[in-house]
């Protein structure tokens, strides 16, 4: 990976105990399972089928399993672990895989204190399990949750692998080493692999995990390093692999009609007329529930392949009652929420004086900030592939984040026990916190106790999937007024703050919380923050980062108003903001991880430093910083953008640093804050989604676009590796993006973005 | 229904299908080449980009009765081992995310590779902006086009 013109990420790996200047570049080699690994990971980890090498009803994970599983001499001291005479060692990546790169990372850990040799391991995914704790990908999680548990897992295998050499060989265990998978013995020179020493090791008591040994920091082989997908070689190929790809014996495919309206209700549909048509075997009504993460009142069309039944799905026609969505819209919101800025909010929060320090402040300055709701748009639909058993029970390829509460949601919906329900996890083409929810596989699981024990692919059109996102990054409105004292000091802060509540006025849906610690609380002297909720019938729920998707664009963009306000440097304004380095704890007895303020500025000085912060700029260019808090990491990111004078908007570069203790694999790190530079553009340049009389409605990418690669800014990434426990990448990144690109566009251009998004707005100037 | 054959990948293939049938579920449900993905159904996000007659298109706005004799690539038969340079290096950069639009990618990429063997970053944004990453893995996505581009320069494949 040589650096060389036109290669735009730059990446380098500062650590607290290295001279942060030493940029060299330095780029471990990416490591590649081999072809040959490839085949066997392959026939492991699709959880896919393939027709004619197997027996009916075998998946090939299954007919993969059973040729390992010939023999009990294998060693299998926890379910992490699996290591085969043949000298196969297989890692079980416990949670699903939507892009977040924990297939690959999490068995990292494992092998790191296993010592094995990463390229010459087999991943195998699991399905839901008992016995390998929380199965779930969201809030950032997988990694702080599992970084010990898979640790202690790996270093227990070694161990026991060395107690078997020892007592193979007669010596005594502290004597030998480990490396890439073998046990050695130096005096001697004598080695053995792990393979070979598999069948004595499976006959030695498990150690106590308190008593094993784990690897100390520069010991580290694995983490740290650069590791490929382990399913880049699949993707690369176009093998079976995701829940869309899925084929069973015998399968039928089916499509789900719902309301356009959420919370709509079937009245009637032309089921008889759709059942003739060709290659509809199937037409039906399920009525459903109320639940607004569950199974929808809709209809469902069973065909022979998909074609058939999203031809069919355009003849429908259906009655809806559509009642629910009557006066709720985007507009009917806003007006509503102008309202409320005028009456005011409930109090949630004062400290200080803020009206006495509005007057006797050298500047204030007042702003009305808004962002929309989102959808997650993930680019495979949602989908899931279910087979009803004759014992009652249900089997699922599925590609939920959360395969534990999809299991809960079909026992409670359907009245079938838990226990009969068996989930193989399935990457999952995009997450972003959509997958937390499992609409889709209670759809699917009804529809397969209705088609005579064929199993049934469920395939949403992109067209469901917008207007269906089962819960949408909720739209939020923020009336805000701040003060500057003469030292241009923030002195005071003030947000009256309007969000949603799912049909009711009281509490905040989810994703539109705001807690009353967030930043700039507990750092202004004088500050007050009310609430309105305004009751909605639409649903939100966490995207990416949530919350704190929509409020760093706010109050990083505020707080940039302040420091022009000021007259100060955008940079030394929020060093200052943040104040002495410490741990702030949350107030009045919240729950809360303390904020670092320390690990804040030390982000924010890193992004300024390589963004060459303070340097000249041509005229209509500007750089914007922006830094932020949540899922455990910090932080802080400069854009670089230029505006030309018809407000034609270029972004040229980000610049982004971030800690989130140790990294794990590099690049993968870095592929998640590149990412989320991507998303969150997109989401701030061009994405909302707007509602009438209950109905979403944009319906496909013409009028919900992602950000496309002629737009997409170069991207640095930095790491600021603190000794803090890791923690995930997956969130914390993107809510930064946004308002660093709004705070760049005003530096380049003198117009300040407070309404998302950024397309609406007119950027010329003159 | 009526049949049609198709010619996939160097073979002949005959499915009986609607005629509107699109070939993106022909090759999907019919040939079991699930490769080529589906994401939006209008022509707007390119997972479902395959090449006739080597020039890339949507087959999700191909219906099956379009094709004729034209030959047919997909992800599938890109390269008979995987090993075309634009899969080398896609896994070189570590490109996927969640990997989902990433055969429409490839399959864009390797049509403007033919065309342009040694594209700048202007030609390969414009080549490149039918296809829709949700995960945003653009910059390593330019990389590796170009790494495959010198690749081929120096005979490393093809």
């Amino acid at each position: 990976m040589k650096p060389k013109s036109g290669q735009v990420v730059a990446a380098v790996h500062d650590r607290l105990d290295r001279d942060a200047s030493t940029d060299g570049g330095h780029r471990p080699p990416l490591q590649q399972v081999s072809r040959r690994d490839f085949l066997r990971v392959s026939a492991l980890s699709g959880g896919g089928l393939v027709i004619g090498y197997l027996l009916p009803g075998q998946t090939f994970a299954q007919a993969a399993a059973n040729l390992l599983d010939d023999t009990a001499k294998q060693f299998t001291p926890n379910p992490f672990i699996k290591i085969t005479p043949e000298n196969i060692i297989t890692i079980l990546a416990k949670n699903p895989e939507t892009g977040q790169g924990v297939k690959t990372s999490l068995p990292m850990i494992v092998a790191e204190e296993l010592d094995a040799d990463f390229n010459a391991i087999v991943v195998e995914q699991a399905g839901l399990r008992g016995d390998v704790g929380p199965q779930f990908a969201g809030g950032s999680r997988s990694t702080p949750d599992n970084y010990m548990r898979l640790r202690i897992a790996g270093a227990t295998a070694r161990v026991m692998l060395v107690e078997a050499a020892a007592q193979i060989w007669g010596v005594s265990a502290d004597q030998l080493t480990t490396e890439k998978g073998r046990v050695i013995h130096s005096a001697t020179g004598r080695s053995a692999t792990y393979g070979e020493l598999a069948t004595k090791a499976a006959t030695l008591p498990i150690p106590d995990e308190k008593t094993v040994r784990l690897k100390r920091e520069g010991e580290f082989r694995v983490m740290g390093s650069r590791v490929g997908g382990v399913d880049n070689p699949a993707i690369v190929t176009g093998k079976p692999l995701f829940g869309i790809d899925q084929v069973l014996p015998g399968m039928v495919y089916a499509a789900y009609e719902k309301c356009p309206v959420y919370g709509g209700k079937v009245i009637s549909a032309n089921t008889e007329r759709i059942k003739k048509l060709p290659g509809v075997l199937d037409c039906f009504v399920l009525e459903g529930t109320e639940n607004p993460n569950g199974l929808k009142p809709g209809v469902a069309i069973v065909a022979t392949s998909t074609w058939p039944a999203f031809s069919a799905k355009q003849k429908l026609n259906v009655e809806w009652d559509e009642s629910a969505g009557a006066g709720h819209g985007t507009e009917a919101y806003a007006a509503q929420a102008a309202a409320a800025a005028r009456t005011g909010g409930k109090n949630v929060r004062t400290d200080g004086d803020v009206a006495a320090a509005f007057a006797s402040a050298a500047k204030t300055v007042e702003a009305e900030y808004h962002y929309p709701f989102l959808n997650h748009a993930t680019l495979e639909p949602q989908g899931c592939t279910a087979w009803a058993k004759e014992d009652g029970g249900i089997e699922f390829w599925t590609t939920s984040q959360t395969p534990g509460s999809g299991q809960d949601l079909v026992a409670n919906t359907l009245k079938i026990p838990k226990e009969k329900l068996k989930l193989n996890f399935v990457r999952g083409g995009g997450g972003f916190g959509r997958r937390l929810a499992n609409d889709y596989m209670a759809e699917a699981a009804a529809i397969a106790l209705r088609t005579g024990g064929r199993p049934v692919k469920l395939t949403w059109t992109r067209e469901d999937d917008m207007r269906h996102d089962c819960y949408h990054r909720p739209a939020g409105y923020h009336f805000l007024k701040g003060a500057v004292d003469a030292a241009g000091r923030l002195t005071a802060w003030q947000n009256h703050f309007v969000t949603f509540g799912f049909k009711n006025t009281e509490r905040p849906g989810g994703g539109g919380d705001l807690s009353p610690d967030e930043l700039p609380a507990r750092f202004v002297p004088n500050f007050r923050l009310d609430q309105t909720i305004l009751s909605t019938m639409i649903p939100s729920g966490p995207l990416r980062a949530p919350r704190s998707n929509g409020l760093a664009f706010v109050f990083q963009g505020f707080i940039d108003e302040l420091a022009h306000a000021a007259g100060r440097d955008p940079v030394a304004f929020r060093l200052e903001l943040l104040g002495e380095d410490r741990k702030v704890a949350p107030d009045g007895g919240r729950q809360g991880v303390p904020y670092d303020t320390g690990r804040m500025k030390g982000v924010l000085r890193l992004a300024a430093e390589k963004s060459g912060w303070g340097a000249p700029l041509p005229k209509g260019e500007g750089r914007g910083i922006a830094f932020h808090f949540s899922h455990s990491g910090y932080v802080a990111m400069v854009a670089h953008v230029a505006v030309e004078q018809d407000g034609t908007l270029t972004v040229k570069e980000f610049i982004c640093a971030s800690d989130v203790g140790p990294i794990i694999n590099f690049s993968g790190a870095e592929n998640q804050v590149e990412g989320s530079v991507m998303d969150g553009l997109g989401a701030i340049w061009l994405q909302e989604m707007t509602f009438d009389e209950g109905r979403a409605v944009q319906s496909n990418f013409h009028d919900f676009p992602l950000l496309r690669i002629n737009a997409a800014p170069k991207v640095a990434v930095h790491f600021l590796q603190s000794d803090n426990p890791p923690t995930g990448l997956g969130e914390p990144p993107y809510p930064v993006v946004m308002p660093a690109v709004c705070n760049a566009i005003f530096a380049a251009c003198g117009k300040r973005i407070r309404h998302w998004p950024i397309i609406k707005s007119d950027l010329s100037w003159s | 229904m009526p049949a049609y054959t198709l010619k996939i990948n160097g073979q002949a293939h005959t499915i009986d299908v609607a005629a509107d049938t699109p070939l993106l579920w022909a090759l999907r449900d019919h040939l079991g080449l699930v490769g080529t993905k589906y994401g939006c159904g209008m022509g707007l996000c390119g997972a479902c980009t395959v090449h006739l007659n080597g020039v890339p298109v949507r087959s999700c706005q191909t219906p099956v009765s379009a094709v004729g004799n034209t030959p047919v690539t997909t992800i599938e038969g890109l390269d008979p081992a995987g090993r075309h340079p634009l899969q080398k290096t896609w896994c070189d950069h570590d490109v996927p995310q969640c990997g989902y639009c990433q055969s429409g990618q490839i399959m864009t990429a390797a049509a403007l590779l033919k065309q342009t063997p040694n594209p700048t970053d202007a030609d390969i944004d414009a080549a490149m902006a039918g296809n829709l990453c949700r995960c945003g893995t653009y910059v390593r996505i330019r990389a590796a086009i170009k790494d495959a581009a010198s690749l081929t320069a120096q005979g490393g494949a093809r």
